[in-house]
């Protein structure tokens, strides 16, 4: 069963890409409300992809794509970040740094769960 | 002499023996080729007439055949338009679930406090992340003065946001008439300065409004307005003002309750002096 890292400070927008993960059949959600957090539910469960959003207080998701890149055990993981910013730089800079895809907000729900299932292969 | 004699009529007989073995043999010829002429009239009748049915069989064969083709082509084009409709039935059903999702989220947010700061911060979130905006602001109705004032902004800070009053401009408009305003041409952003925004939503509970949300501007990436976002109006309009009140109202009887209880550990506390 593939585990999805959800890094998200907004209780909404973490509830509404959980709803839509739980969508995939046969995926387990996992929580985090920043980068730090992310980094110790890493280091707790296995995880197969993350989605991580940009802005968030204690450690933002750009600085954990750039740490999880660069740490062995968690380089191969996928890293999909979800961002109000839609600008083409902030793109750039998010794939620059490692990401593997990059979602603007608001999310629409299908393509969202388009992209997590081209990296999980569900 | 006499053996001569004897001896041709024994070539006589001989002869006579073989013309009737010739005759019989020379019959035995003409009856078969008889025979040879009627079996090939025979075999040439009976092969004719076979061939016929076996035609007839075929062709017959040949139109069930053309028949269930027909019927296989036709239920295949009816099975092939039903499976359009089922499509385009479970892409309509994904775009309810989705529109479902957002709107289960936003409701469920909207009553998952009772705190008037928490309520504030999650109308943002949800004007954020489920619509797009990226300026706007939160004004409600103060009881006291009558006037419409900001008590909320994002992308933009919060004393740029000017008060209005009951009636005057789109905001005060909104909040009298109670109908949510939307701009011809929201691409172009609204003016934060002069109180003019793209989108107005009145916060309203029943006939009620208590304040409203104007969007000034969209995220870059947001194009427009979708039938899910035109129903979180709706929601927020009436779940958001819900949430507002009861915060406000829950926050206003915590004070009086604090106050009250100040007052009786006060009366309590003044016979022991």
């Amino acid at each position: 069963m593939p585990s999805i890292l959800v890094v998200e400070d907004s209780p909404t927008m973490r509830q509404l890409i959980t709803f839509a993960m739980k969508r995939i059949a046969n995926t387990k959600v996992i929580e985090a409300t920043d980068g730090v957090d992310a980094l110790k539910k890493l280091s707790s469960e296995k995880v197969d992809l993350i989605l991580a959003d940009i802005n968030m207080p204690v450690m933002d998701g750009l600085k954990l794509v750039s740490l999880v890149k660069n740490n062995q055990s968690y380089k191969d993981i996928p890293v999909i970040i979800i961002t109000t910013e839609g600008a083409r730089e902030d793109k750039e800079r998010a794939m620059a740094i490692g990401a593997n895809a990059y979602l603007a907000k608001p999310i629409q729900t299908q393509e969202l769960i388009k992209l997590v299932n081209s990296f999980i292969g569900a | 002499m006499e053996n001569e004699q004897g001896i041709t009529r024994k070539v006589d007989d001989f002869l006579e023996i073989f013309r009737k073995g010739e005759e019989f043999t020379k019959e035995l010829l003409r009856e078969n080729e008889k025979l040879r002429f009627r079996i090939a009239q025979l075999e040439e009748g009976g092969s004719s007439s076979s061939g016929e049915e076996k035609i007839r069989f075929y062709e017959e064969r040949i139109n069930k055949l053309k028949e269930e083709i027909d019927s296989l082509t036709e239920r295949y084009l009816k099975v092939e338009e039903e499976n359009k409709d089922f499509a385009a039935k479970y892409v309509e059903v994904e775009d309810i679930n989705n529109a479902l999702a957002n709107l289960y989220v936003a409701s469920y947010q909207l009553h998952s406090t009772l705190d008037f700061d928490e309520v504030l911060r999650i109308i943002i979130e949800i004007v954020i992340n489920l619509i797009g905006a990226e300026t706007f602001a939160i004004l409600l109705i103060d009881e006291k003065t009558n006037e419409i004032v900001p008590v909320s902004a994002e992308g933009i800070a919060l004393e740029t946001v000017p008060k209005a009053r009951i009636g005057e401009g789109i905001v005060g408009a909104v909040i009298k008439e109670g109908e949510s305003y939307f701009a011809a041409d929201i691409s172009r952003g609204g003016d934060v300065a002069k109180g003019e925004p793209i989108v107005c939503i009145p916060l309203k509970i029943k006939e009620h409004v208590i304040g409203a949300i104007a969007i000034f501007s969209l995220l870059t990436q947001k194009e427009g307005f979708t039938n899910v976002d035109y129903e979180l109006f709706n929601l927020l309009a009436g779940h958001a003002a819900t949430a507002v009140f009861s915060a406000k109202l829950y926050t206003q009887s915590e004070r009086k309750l604090t106050t009250i209880q100040s007052f009786l550990e006060l009366l309590k506390e003044k016979p022991k002096r």
